[in-house]
C-alpha cells in the first residue's frame, strides 16, 4: 500500500517502524495545557520536534491509573479550563508537527464529547490514535469501531501480570503499536535504576514476539541507562512523569529527551 | 424509556439475569478498568462465583453475621414518629448492627472470600469511616493487615472514626489529592491496588465500582432485606407499602431493597443526599440532574460538567457525598422500580433532632436523609406502613452535631 493510501494507524506504525531501523524510538508525554494553557503550543512544538511520538494527554478529574506527578498536572491543566474541545480547537490551528500524535486520557471525557464525533475531529487535526487506560477490550467495542471508520488506532495496553492468552488477544487485535506497561503500579515510579529486570525484558521480548505492530514500552522510564537496557528489546520507549517533572522545574523538555536516547 | 422495555429489563432482573455476564445492569455497570487490573478481577469474579453460593462459604457467613455481628438486627416499630407522622413507621435496626451500620455485613463477607483467596492484605476506602471502622474490624476477625485510604476532608469530619479503625490495627491513609473525599480515597485505593494486584484484595464498601463488585455487595448486603422482610410478615402480617432508604453509592438501599423486588405492591424510595441546594457542586442528587458516564470503573449516573469531568458534591453526610451511584439504582430508576427523592442538609439535621427526641435512637446523618422520606411520605401518603432502612447510629456525626445542633442550643 502506498503512504497516501495508508490509514493513520498504518502511519503511526511505519513511522516506529522507520525510525526503529535506526535507534529506539521516543515517545513522549505532555499533559494538554500544563504548565499553562497560553504556553501548550510552544511545548508541544518543542517536544514534537525532538520525539518521534507525542502522546497528548486529556486531563481528568479521577485518573486512576496515574502517579503523583501526572495526577498533579492534569489537576492543574483542569484548574485552567483545558478540555478536549480546547485541545482540538488548538491543534487546528498548528502547523503540521515532525512526530505522530496521540491522544492519552480516561474514558469519560471522551464519552461526553461523542465518540463518532471525537474520531472525526481527532482525525481531522492529524492525531493518529488513542491511549485510554481504563477501556480494556472488553468495553472498547463502540470507541474501535469510531476510531476504525477514521482509520485511527485504539492502541492496546499490556502488562507484565496479563496472562498468556490474553497477551497473544491484545497484540493481535493491535494497532499503531503496542503499549507495553513495563512494571505493575501507577505512572511516575521508577522501572528499576541502573538496569531492568530479566523478567521485564523477557516479557517485553514476548510482547514483541507476538506483536504485528511496534511495541513501546512505558511507565516508569526517566534514566538514560533504563532506555539503554530497554532499546533491544523494544521498538520505542515511553517518557512521561520525568517530562513532567522538568517542566515543572522549568528545563527544557529537548534537552531531557535527548539525555534519555543517549 | 418506554413501558414495555422497562418491563423487560425488570423482568430480567427478577429472574436473576442481572447483572449479565458483562457485569450489566441493563446500560449500566461494567467494567472499565487498567490492564494491570484485569487478571485481579477476573480471579475475584471467578472466587465470587465460586465461594458466594457455597454451602461451606454460606454457614461460615452465617454463624459470624449472628454471633460477631449481632444478626439478625430488629424490625423496631417507631410508635412515636407513627403518630407524629400519621403513618405506620419501622426502622430496620443496622444501627444496631456490630461497628454500628450495615456496612459491616459486606465488609465481613468480603473479608471472609479474601481469606479463602489467600490475599495477604486488604485495601478499602472510606467516605464517612463506617466502611473503614467495619473492614478494620473485619480485618481484626479474620486475621489480614488492612490498609485504608480516607480523604482528609472525611478524617476531619469523622475523626471518632479514624481513631476506632487505628484502635483495629488498620493503618489510615489520609488522601490529599483530588477533593479529599470519597472519591478521592477510592482513586486511591485503586492505585494502591495497581501496584499490588497479585496479593492485595480491594475491600470495596458500596454497591458501585467495576463488575464484579455491585453485585457481590449486593448479595452481601441483601440480608437487610430478607430479615426485613420476614419480620415484617411476622410482625404485621402483611408487606410494608413502602421502603425508604438513603442513597449513596446505594448499598443499604440496594439491601433492603433486593428481597422486595418482586412485591409488585411495595414502592421503594432513595433519598439523595440535596445538600445545600439545587446549584451544581452544592449536592450529591444523580437522579434528577446526573448523566451516564464512566466513574470507578463503572457506567452509571454521574454528576459531570458538559466535557465529562466529574463534579464535586457537598453534603453534610460524608456517606452520602459521592458523584456516582451504584449501577443497579440508575436501573431501578430508569425503569421506575425505584423512585428517588433528595433530602436537603437541613432536612437530615432536623430528622436526626426529632428521632433522637422522640425515639431515643440517634440516627446517622446518612440514615437522617431517609427519614426525611419517610416524612415526607407519611405527609403525602398518611396510614401507609413503611420501613425505614436505618442503617447506621449516628455517634460518629458528634464532631458535625457538636457544630450544627448542639450550638444552636440543644433540642427540648
Amino acid at each position: 500500500m502506498s503512504a497516501s493510501t495508508s490509514t493513520p494507524a498504518q502511519k503511526l506504525a511505519d513511522t516506529l517502524r522507520a525510525v526503529r531501523r535506526e535507534r529506539v524510538a521516543v515517545v513522549a508525554f505532555l499533559t494538554a495545557g500544563f504548565p499553562r494553557k497560553d504556553t501548550f503550543a510552544r511545548d508541544l512544538a518543542e517536544l514534537a520536534a525532538e520525539a518521534d511520538v507525542v502522546e497528548i494527554g486529556v486531563p481528568f478529574t479521577d485518573p486512576m491509573a496515574d502517579g503523583v506527578t501526572i495526577q498533579r498536572s492534569s489537576y492543574e491543566a483542569l484548574k485552567q479550563g483545558v478540555t478536549l474541545h480546547w485541545i482540538i480547537d488548538t491543534l487546528r490551528g498548528l502547523p503540521k508537527m515532525k512526530a505522530q500524535l496521540v491522544f492519552m486520557g480516561y474514558f469519560n471525557p471522551m464519552l461526553a464529547y461523542g465518540l463518532p464525533k471525537l474520531a472525526a475531529d481527532a482525525a481531522a487535526v492529524g492525531i493518529s490514535g488513542f491511549i485510554v487506560p481504563d477501556l480494556p477490550i472488553e468495553e472498547s467495542g463502540a470507541f474501535e469501531q469510531a476510531l476504525g471508520a477514521q482509520g485511527l488506532a485504539l492502541i492496546r495496553m499490556v502488562t507484565p501480570v496479563t496472562p498468556p492468552a490474553r497477551l497473544e488477544q491484545l497484540c493481535a487485535s493491535a494497532q499503531g503499536f503496542v503499549y507495553a506497561v513495563s512494571m505493575t503500579g501507577t505512572t511516575g515510579r521508577s522501572v528499576g535504576t541502573g538496569g531492568v529486570s530479566k523478567e521485564v525484558l523477557d516479557y517485553l521480548d514476548k510482547v514483541r514476539r507476538l506483536s504485528s505492530v511496534p511495541v513501546c514500552a512505558g511507565f516508569g522510564i526517566r534514566e538514560a541507562s533504563q532506555v539503554a537496557a530497554l532499546a533491544p528489546h523494544v521498538d520505542g520507549v515511553v517518557v512521561g512523569s520525568a517530562i513532567i517533572e522538568a517542566m515543572e522545574k522549568g528545563e527544557s523538555t529537548a534537552a531531557l529527551l535527548r539525555k534519555l536516547r543517549g | 424509556m418506554d413501558k414495555t422495555t422497562a418491563n423487560a429489563l425488570l423482568a430480567e432482573l427478577l429472574a436473576g439475569r442481572m447483572p449479565d455476564a458483562h457485569g450489566r445492569f441493563g446500560p449500566y455497570g461494567g467494567r472499565y478498568i487498567p490492564e494491570t487490573l484485569v487478571p485481579a478481577f477476573d480471579r475475584l469474579e471467578a472466587a465470587v462465583k465460586r465461594i458466594l453460593p457455597s454451602q461451606e462459604f454460606r454457614d461460615e457467613l452465617g454463624a459470624e453475621l449472628r454471633d460477631w455481628v449481632g444478626r439478625p438486627t430488629a424490625l423496631s416499630p417507631m410508635r412515636n414518629l407513627s403518630r407524629r407522622w400519621g403513618a405506620e413507621i419501622w426502622f430496620k435496626r443496622e444501627d444496631l448492627a456490630h461497628t454500628g451500620a450495615h456496612k459491616i455485613n459486606n465488609a465481613l463477607g468480603q473479608a471472609l472470600i479474601a481469606k479463602r483467596m489467600g490475599a495477604k492484605r486488604i485495601v478499602a476506602e472510606t467516605g464517612a469511616g463506617q466502611h473503614g471502622v467495619a473492614t478494620a474490624a473485619a480485618c481484626a476477625r479474620v486475621g489480614l493487615p488492612c490498609t485504608v485510604y480516607m480523604g482528609e476532608v472525611d478524617m476531619a469530619r469523622q475523626a471518632p472514626n479514624v481513631g476506632r479503625m487505628r484502635l483495629m490495627g488498620a493503618t489510615v491513609v489520609p488522601v490529599t489529592s483530588g477533593d479529599r473525599t470519597l472519591r478521592a480515597a477510592i482513586d486511591e485505593a485503586f492505585r494502591d491496588w495497581v501496584s499490588n494486584p497479585d496479593d492485595t484484595f480491594y475491600c470495596l464498601g458500596s454497591a458501585l465500582g467495576p463488575h464484579p463488585y455491585p453485585y457481590l455487595v449486593r448479595e452481601l448486603q441483601s440480608v437487610i432485606g430478607r430479615e426485613a422482610r420476614a419480620q415484617i410478615l411476622e410482625r404485621a402480617g402483611a408487606l410494608p407499602d413502602m421502603l425508604v432508604a438513603c442513597v449513596g453509592g446505594g448499598s443499604n438501599a440496594i439491601g433492603l431493597f433486593h428481597a422486595f423486588l418482586g412485591d409488585a405492591s411495595v414502592r421503594m424510595f432513595g433519598v439523595e443526599a440535596g445538600g445545600r441546594g439545587t446549584g451544581l457542586g452544592d449536592n450529591a442528587a444523580r437522579m434528577p440532574t446526573g448523566r451516564p458516564g464512566v466513574l470507578h470503573g463503572t457506567y452509571s449516573l454521574l454528576l459531570q460538567d458538559e466535557d465529562g469531568q466529574v463534579q464535586e458534591t457537598h453534603s453534610v453526610s460524608a456517606g452520602l457525598d459521592y458523584s456516582g451511584v451504584g449501577p443497579e439504582h440508575a436501573l431501578l430508576h430508569d425503569i421506575g422500580r425505584a423512585e428517588y427523592m433528595a433530602a436537603l442538609d437541613s432536612d437530615a439535621l432536623d430528622c436526626v433532632k426529632e428521632c433522637s427526641t422522640h425515639e431515643g435512637v440517634l440516627p446517622a446523618l446518612e440514615s437522617a436523609h431517609a427519614l426525611w422520606g419517610a416524612r415526607e411520605l407519611a405527609r403525602r401518603h398518611p396510614g401507609k406502613r413503611i420501613i425505614v432502612g436505618l442503617s447506621g447510629r449516628g455517634d460518629k456525626d458528634m464532631p458535625t452535631l457538636q457544630n450544627t445542633l448542639l450550638s444552636q442550643g440543644v433540642p427540648s
